[in-house]
Protein backbone atom coordinates (compact mmCIF):
# COMPACT_ATOMS: atom_id res chain seq x y z
CA UNK A 1 0.00 0.00 0.00
CA UNK A 2 1.11 3.52 -0.97
CA UNK A 3 1.75 5.93 2.20
CA UNK A 4 0.38 8.73 0.66
CA UNK A 5 -2.64 9.91 -1.47
CA UNK A 6 -1.45 11.32 -4.60
CA UNK A 7 -3.30 12.34 -7.69
CA UNK A 8 -2.60 9.95 -10.49
CA UNK A 9 -1.01 11.09 -13.69
CA UNK A 10 -3.11 11.80 -16.98
CA UNK A 11 -2.09 8.74 -18.86
CA UNK A 12 -1.48 6.18 -16.03
CA UNK A 13 -3.41 3.33 -15.73
CA UNK A 14 -4.18 3.14 -11.77
CA UNK A 15 -1.72 1.02 -10.02
CA UNK A 16 -3.94 1.12 -6.84
CA UNK A 17 -5.03 -2.00 -4.80
CA UNK A 18 -9.29 -2.29 -6.25
CA UNK A 19 -7.21 -2.13 -9.74
CA UNK A 20 -5.27 -5.15 -9.42
CA UNK A 21 -8.63 -7.42 -8.70
CA UNK A 22 -10.24 -6.27 -11.84
CA UNK A 23 -10.75 -9.08 -14.44
CA UNK A 24 -9.30 -7.16 -17.24
CA UNK A 25 -5.94 -7.07 -17.89
CA UNK A 26 -4.01 -3.54 -19.38
CA UNK A 27 -3.99 -4.61 -23.27
CA UNK A 28 -7.46 -5.75 -22.74
CA UNK A 29 -7.93 -1.92 -21.90
CA UNK A 30 -6.60 -0.52 -24.94
CA UNK A 31 -8.06 -3.20 -27.06
CA UNK A 32 -11.77 -2.56 -26.01
CA UNK A 33 -11.06 1.08 -26.36
CA UNK A 34 -9.45 0.54 -30.22
CA UNK A 35 -12.49 -1.50 -30.75
CA UNK A 36 -14.93 1.19 -29.60
CA UNK A 37 -13.17 3.39 -31.92
CA UNK A 38 -13.60 1.48 -34.88
CA UNK A 39 -17.00 0.95 -34.74
CA UNK A 40 -17.52 4.32 -34.29
CA UNK A 41 -15.20 5.57 -36.77
CA UNK A 42 -17.05 3.38 -39.33
CA UNK A 43 -20.43 4.36 -38.55
CA UNK A 44 -19.16 8.03 -39.09
CA UNK A 45 -18.46 7.04 -42.72
CA UNK A 46 -21.34 4.92 -43.44
CA UNK A 47 -23.52 7.49 -41.80
CA UNK A 48 -21.96 10.48 -44.03
CA UNK A 49 -22.23 8.38 -47.06
CA UNK A 50 -25.60 6.55 -46.94
CA UNK A 51 -29.27 7.36 -48.45
CA UNK A 52 -31.11 5.85 -46.00
CA UNK A 53 -31.06 8.51 -43.16
CA UNK A 54 -32.65 11.37 -42.85
CA UNK A 55 -30.56 14.54 -44.42
CA UNK A 56 -30.75 17.44 -42.21
CA UNK A 57 -30.25 15.39 -39.29
CA UNK A 58 -26.74 13.98 -40.62
CA UNK A 59 -24.19 16.43 -39.35
CA UNK A 60 -25.85 16.56 -36.11
CA UNK A 61 -25.56 12.61 -35.65
CA UNK A 62 -21.54 12.58 -36.84
CA UNK A 63 -21.36 15.92 -34.07
CA UNK A 64 -22.54 12.92 -31.67
CA UNK A 65 -20.47 10.06 -32.87
CA UNK A 66 -17.49 12.41 -32.84
CA UNK A 67 -17.93 13.40 -29.06
CA UNK A 68 -18.52 9.86 -28.26
CA UNK A 69 -15.73 8.61 -29.98
CA UNK A 70 -13.73 11.40 -27.91
CA UNK A 71 -15.15 9.61 -24.93
CA UNK A 72 -13.45 6.49 -25.88
CA UNK A 73 -10.62 7.72 -26.45
CA UNK A 74 -10.26 9.37 -23.23
CA UNK A 75 -11.51 6.87 -20.93
CA UNK A 76 -9.44 3.83 -22.41
CA UNK A 77 -6.35 5.69 -24.05
CA UNK A 78 -5.83 9.03 -21.74
CA UNK A 79 -7.03 6.69 -19.06
CA UNK A 80 -9.44 9.60 -16.87
CA UNK A 81 -11.24 8.42 -14.97
CA UNK A 82 -14.05 9.64 -12.03
CA UNK A 83 -11.58 8.56 -9.14
CA UNK A 84 -10.75 11.33 -6.07
CA UNK A 85 -7.09 10.60 -7.68
CA UNK A 86 -8.06 11.75 -11.35
CA UNK A 87 -10.10 15.17 -10.23
CA UNK A 88 -7.38 17.52 -11.14
CA UNK A 89 -7.29 16.38 -14.25
CA UNK A 90 -10.70 16.02 -15.08
CA UNK A 91 -11.39 19.68 -13.62
CA UNK A 92 -8.45 20.83 -16.05
CA UNK A 93 -10.31 19.12 -19.61
CA UNK A 94 -13.69 20.43 -18.26
CA UNK A 95 -11.97 23.91 -18.38
CA UNK A 96 -10.53 22.69 -21.66
CA UNK A 97 -14.32 21.65 -23.35
CA UNK A 98 -15.79 24.79 -22.04
CA UNK A 99 -12.82 27.70 -23.76
CA UNK A 100 -13.01 25.37 -26.71
CA UNK A 101 -17.22 25.24 -26.77
CA UNK A 102 -17.34 29.09 -26.07
CA UNK A 103 -14.70 29.98 -29.58
CA UNK A 104 -16.23 27.46 -31.51
CA UNK A 105 -19.99 27.96 -30.87
CA UNK A 106 -19.19 31.46 -30.18
CA UNK A 107 -17.68 32.15 -33.14
CA UNK A 108 -20.59 30.28 -35.71
CA UNK A 109 -23.29 32.18 -33.63
CA UNK A 110 -21.64 35.82 -34.36
CA UNK A 111 -20.65 34.59 -37.56
CA UNK A 112 -24.33 33.57 -38.68
CA UNK A 113 -25.49 36.62 -37.08
CA UNK A 114 -23.48 38.74 -38.72
CA UNK A 115 -23.97 37.31 -42.55
CA UNK A 116 -27.55 37.33 -41.53
CA UNK A 117 -27.67 41.03 -40.79
CA UNK A 118 -25.02 42.34 -44.20
CA UNK A 119 -27.63 40.56 -45.88
CA UNK A 120 -30.40 43.09 -47.40
CA UNK A 121 -33.58 42.89 -48.35
CA UNK A 122 -33.99 42.64 -52.20
CA UNK A 123 -35.80 45.39 -52.21
CA UNK A 124 -33.48 47.65 -49.76
CA UNK A 125 -30.55 46.56 -52.42
CA UNK A 126 -32.28 47.43 -55.77
CA UNK A 127 -32.75 50.84 -54.39
CA UNK A 128 -29.51 50.83 -52.77
CA UNK A 129 -27.46 49.64 -56.39
CA UNK A 130 -29.44 52.69 -57.95
CA UNK A 131 -27.42 55.29 -55.96
CA UNK B 1 -22.78 -2.29 7.93
CA UNK B 2 -21.92 0.12 10.70
CA UNK B 3 -18.80 -1.23 11.67
CA UNK B 4 -17.94 -1.60 8.01
CA UNK B 5 -18.24 1.99 7.74
CA UNK B 6 -16.25 2.17 10.97
CA UNK B 7 -13.58 -0.01 9.81
CA UNK B 8 -13.42 1.87 6.34
CA UNK B 9 -13.06 5.16 8.29
CA UNK B 10 -10.02 4.15 9.83
CA UNK B 11 -8.47 3.11 6.50
CA UNK B 12 -9.11 6.46 5.40
CA UNK B 13 -7.71 7.95 8.32
CA UNK B 14 -4.48 6.31 8.34
CA UNK B 15 -3.89 7.89 4.21
CA UNK B 16 -2.77 11.42 4.50
CA UNK B 17 -4.77 13.26 2.15
CA UNK B 18 -2.58 14.59 -1.14
CA UNK B 19 -2.61 18.07 0.46
CA UNK B 20 -1.04 16.82 3.76
CA UNK B 21 1.59 14.40 1.80
CA UNK B 22 3.28 17.16 0.86
CA UNK B 23 4.86 17.85 -3.10
CA UNK B 24 3.83 15.29 -5.21
CA UNK B 25 6.48 13.23 -6.91
CA UNK B 26 7.86 14.31 -10.46
CA UNK B 27 6.30 11.73 -13.00
CA UNK B 28 2.88 13.43 -11.31
CA UNK B 29 4.24 17.19 -11.66
CA UNK B 30 5.22 16.81 -15.09
CA UNK B 31 2.63 14.93 -16.54
CA UNK B 32 -0.44 17.16 -15.47
CA UNK B 33 1.82 20.12 -16.80
CA UNK B 34 1.86 18.18 -20.19
CA UNK B 35 -1.78 17.95 -19.63
CA UNK B 36 -2.66 21.23 -19.09
CA UNK B 37 0.12 22.17 -22.32
CA UNK B 38 -2.17 19.97 -24.59
CA UNK B 39 -5.21 21.23 -23.33
CA UNK B 40 -4.15 24.87 -24.48
CA UNK B 41 -3.22 23.12 -27.71
CA UNK B 42 -6.94 21.92 -28.32
CA UNK B 43 -8.09 25.55 -27.73
CA UNK B 44 -5.70 26.60 -30.45
CA UNK B 45 -6.95 24.12 -32.78
CA UNK B 46 -10.83 24.90 -31.69
CA UNK B 47 -10.03 28.66 -33.22
CA UNK B 48 -9.05 26.97 -36.65
CA UNK B 49 -11.67 24.66 -36.23
CA UNK B 50 -13.78 27.98 -35.86
CA UNK B 51 -12.15 29.76 -38.73
CA UNK B 52 -12.88 26.63 -41.14
CA UNK B 53 -16.76 26.64 -39.78
CA UNK B 54 -17.24 30.41 -40.18
CA UNK B 55 -15.20 29.88 -44.01
CA UNK B 56 -16.29 26.81 -45.31
CA UNK B 57 -18.48 28.45 -47.58
CA UNK B 58 -16.12 31.23 -48.59
CA UNK B 59 -14.97 29.19 -51.56
CA UNK B 60 -14.75 32.08 -54.68
CA UNK B 61 -16.04 30.01 -57.05
CA UNK B 62 -13.28 27.26 -56.62
CA UNK B 63 -14.61 23.63 -56.18
CA UNK B 64 -15.30 23.27 -52.77
CA UNK B 65 -14.58 20.09 -50.43
CA UNK B 66 -16.81 17.82 -51.84
CA UNK B 67 -15.10 17.50 -55.71
CA UNK B 68 -11.64 17.55 -53.77
CA UNK B 69 -11.82 15.21 -50.86
CA UNK B 70 -11.28 11.26 -51.45
CA UNK B 71 -13.01 9.52 -49.00
CA UNK B 72 -10.78 6.49 -49.31
CA UNK B 73 -7.40 7.84 -48.93
CA UNK B 74 -8.92 9.63 -45.91
CA UNK B 75 -10.67 6.39 -44.39
CA UNK B 76 -7.05 5.06 -44.73
CA UNK B 77 -5.46 8.25 -42.78
CA UNK B 78 -7.75 7.57 -39.99
CA UNK B 79 -7.20 3.97 -39.89
CA UNK B 80 -3.50 4.56 -39.78
CA UNK B 81 -3.73 7.12 -37.02
CA UNK B 82 -5.99 5.25 -35.18
CA UNK B 83 -3.94 1.89 -34.95
CA UNK B 84 -1.08 4.04 -34.04
CA UNK B 85 -2.55 5.33 -31.44
CA UNK B 86 -3.09 1.88 -29.83
CA UNK B 87 0.56 0.62 -30.65
CA UNK B 88 1.63 3.72 -28.67
CA UNK B 89 -0.72 2.54 -25.70
CA UNK B 90 1.34 -1.15 -26.21
CA UNK B 91 4.39 0.92 -26.01
CA UNK B 92 3.39 2.77 -23.41
CA UNK B 93 2.89 -0.61 -21.35
CA UNK B 94 5.95 -1.97 -22.62
CA UNK B 95 8.05 0.69 -20.60
CA UNK B 96 5.90 0.07 -17.76
CA UNK B 97 6.87 -3.35 -17.94
CA UNK B 98 10.23 -2.66 -18.53
CA UNK B 99 10.66 -4.64 -21.63
CA UNK B 100 13.31 -2.94 -24.01
CA UNK B 101 12.27 -5.23 -26.78
CA UNK B 102 8.76 -5.14 -26.71
CA UNK B 103 9.41 -1.09 -26.86
CA UNK B 104 11.41 -1.05 -29.79
CA UNK B 105 8.63 -2.88 -31.96
CA UNK B 106 5.91 -0.75 -30.54
CA UNK B 107 7.79 2.30 -31.62
CA UNK B 108 8.78 1.21 -34.33
CA UNK B 109 5.03 0.07 -35.46
CA UNK B 110 3.64 3.40 -34.22
CA UNK B 111 6.62 5.23 -36.22
CA UNK B 112 5.73 3.33 -39.51
CA UNK B 113 1.55 4.04 -39.22
CA UNK B 114 2.53 8.00 -38.62
CA UNK B 115 4.73 8.09 -41.39
CA UNK B 116 2.75 6.49 -43.82
CA UNK B 117 -0.53 8.92 -42.58
CA UNK B 118 2.00 11.79 -43.19
CA UNK B 119 2.57 10.65 -46.82
CA UNK B 120 -0.80 9.90 -47.46
CA UNK B 121 -1.74 13.48 -46.41
CA UNK B 122 1.45 14.88 -48.03
CA UNK B 123 0.43 13.55 -51.04
CA UNK B 124 -3.50 14.52 -50.56
CA UNK B 125 -1.99 18.27 -50.20
CA UNK B 126 -0.09 18.17 -53.65
CA UNK B 127 -2.80 16.85 -55.50
CA UNK B 128 -5.25 19.37 -54.49
CA UNK B 129 -2.32 21.98 -55.12
CA UNK B 130 -1.62 20.34 -58.14
CA UNK B 131 -5.38 21.12 -59.36
CA UNK B 132 -5.30 24.72 -58.92
CA UNK B 133 -6.77 24.47 -55.14
CA UNK B 134 -4.24 26.31 -53.67
CA UNK B 135 -4.17 28.18 -50.22
CA UNK B 136 -4.09 31.60 -51.38
CA UNK B 137 -6.73 30.41 -53.84
CA UNK B 138 -9.75 30.91 -51.52
CA UNK B 139 -10.83 32.09 -47.75
CA UNK B 140 -12.20 28.23 -47.62
CA UNK B 141 -9.07 26.84 -48.81
CA UNK B 142 -6.77 29.01 -46.67
CA UNK B 143 -8.63 28.21 -43.85
CA UNK B 144 -8.84 24.38 -44.42
CA UNK B 145 -5.08 23.98 -45.19
CA UNK B 146 -4.09 25.68 -42.04
CA UNK B 147 -6.60 23.84 -40.16
CA UNK B 148 -5.22 20.22 -41.38
CA UNK B 149 -1.50 21.68 -41.70
CA UNK B 150 -1.39 22.19 -38.20
CA UNK B 151 -2.62 18.84 -37.51
CA UNK B 152 -0.24 17.14 -40.28
CA UNK B 153 2.93 19.54 -38.37
CA UNK B 154 2.14 17.82 -35.00
CA UNK B 155 2.10 14.72 -35.96
CA UNK B 156 5.47 15.23 -38.35
CA UNK B 157 6.94 16.94 -34.76
CA UNK B 158 5.75 13.64 -32.56
CA UNK B 159 7.78 11.19 -35.33
CA UNK B 160 10.51 13.58 -34.63
CA UNK B 161 9.82 13.10 -31.06
CA UNK B 162 9.14 9.55 -31.31
CA UNK B 163 13.00 9.35 -32.77
CA UNK B 164 14.44 11.01 -29.89
CA UNK B 165 12.91 9.35 -27.62
CA UNK B 166 14.07 5.73 -28.65
CA UNK B 167 17.33 7.00 -28.82
CA UNK B 168 17.53 7.95 -25.19
CA UNK B 169 16.06 4.67 -24.27
CA UNK B 170 19.49 3.10 -26.26
CA UNK B 171 21.81 5.09 -24.55
CA UNK B 172 19.87 5.79 -21.01
CA UNK B 173 17.93 2.92 -20.31
CA UNK B 174 14.74 3.08 -18.49
CA UNK B 175 15.40 5.80 -16.51
CA UNK B 176 13.11 8.17 -14.71
CA UNK B 177 13.60 11.12 -16.92
CA UNK B 178 13.24 9.22 -20.38
CA UNK B 179 10.30 7.22 -18.84
CA UNK B 180 8.56 10.79 -17.95
CA UNK B 181 9.24 12.08 -21.65
CA UNK B 182 7.73 8.94 -22.85
CA UNK B 183 4.47 9.37 -21.00
CA UNK B 184 4.01 12.79 -22.14
CA UNK B 185 5.02 11.41 -25.59
CA UNK B 186 1.97 8.76 -25.38
CA UNK B 187 -0.59 11.81 -24.11
CA UNK B 188 0.69 13.75 -27.17
CA UNK B 189 -0.15 11.11 -29.54
CA UNK B 190 -3.21 10.26 -28.19
CA UNK B 191 -4.08 13.84 -27.83
CA UNK B 192 -3.46 14.46 -31.82
CA UNK B 193 -6.01 11.26 -32.57
CA UNK B 194 -8.70 12.87 -30.45
CA UNK B 195 -7.67 16.33 -32.99
CA UNK B 196 -8.14 13.92 -36.19
CA UNK B 197 -11.58 12.34 -34.72
CA UNK B 198 -12.73 15.90 -35.38
CA UNK B 199 -11.44 17.10 -38.06
CA UNK B 200 -12.43 13.96 -40.41
CA UNK B 201 -15.48 14.94 -39.25
CA UNK B 202 -15.92 18.44 -39.62
CA UNK B 203 -13.69 19.14 -42.47
CA UNK B 204 -14.51 15.44 -44.60
CA UNK B 205 -17.18 13.86 -44.10
CA UNK B 206 -19.21 17.00 -43.33
CA UNK B 207 -17.81 18.88 -46.13
CA UNK B 208 -18.25 15.51 -48.67
CA UNK B 209 -21.95 16.32 -48.38
CA UNK B 210 -23.51 18.41 -50.98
Amino acid sequence: MTDARYDRAPGDISISAEAKERTLSDVGIYTIGLALAVILTATSFWVANTSLLWAPGIPLGLVVLAIAQMGVHLVFFLHITTGPDNTNNVLALAFGVLIVTIVVAGSLWIMTNLNDNMMLPAKLMNLHMQH
Amino acid sequence: MNIAVAVDDVRREALPSASEAGPAPKRIVVAYGFWIFLLSDIVMFSALFAAYAVLVRATAGVPAGAQLFNQVSVAIETACLLVSTYTCGMMSLAVNARRRAATYFFAVVTFVLGAAFLYLEVREFADMIARGATPQRSAFLSAFFTLVGCHGLHVAAGLAWLAVMMAQVAVRGFRASVERRLLCFALFWHALDIVWVWLFTVVYLMGVRP
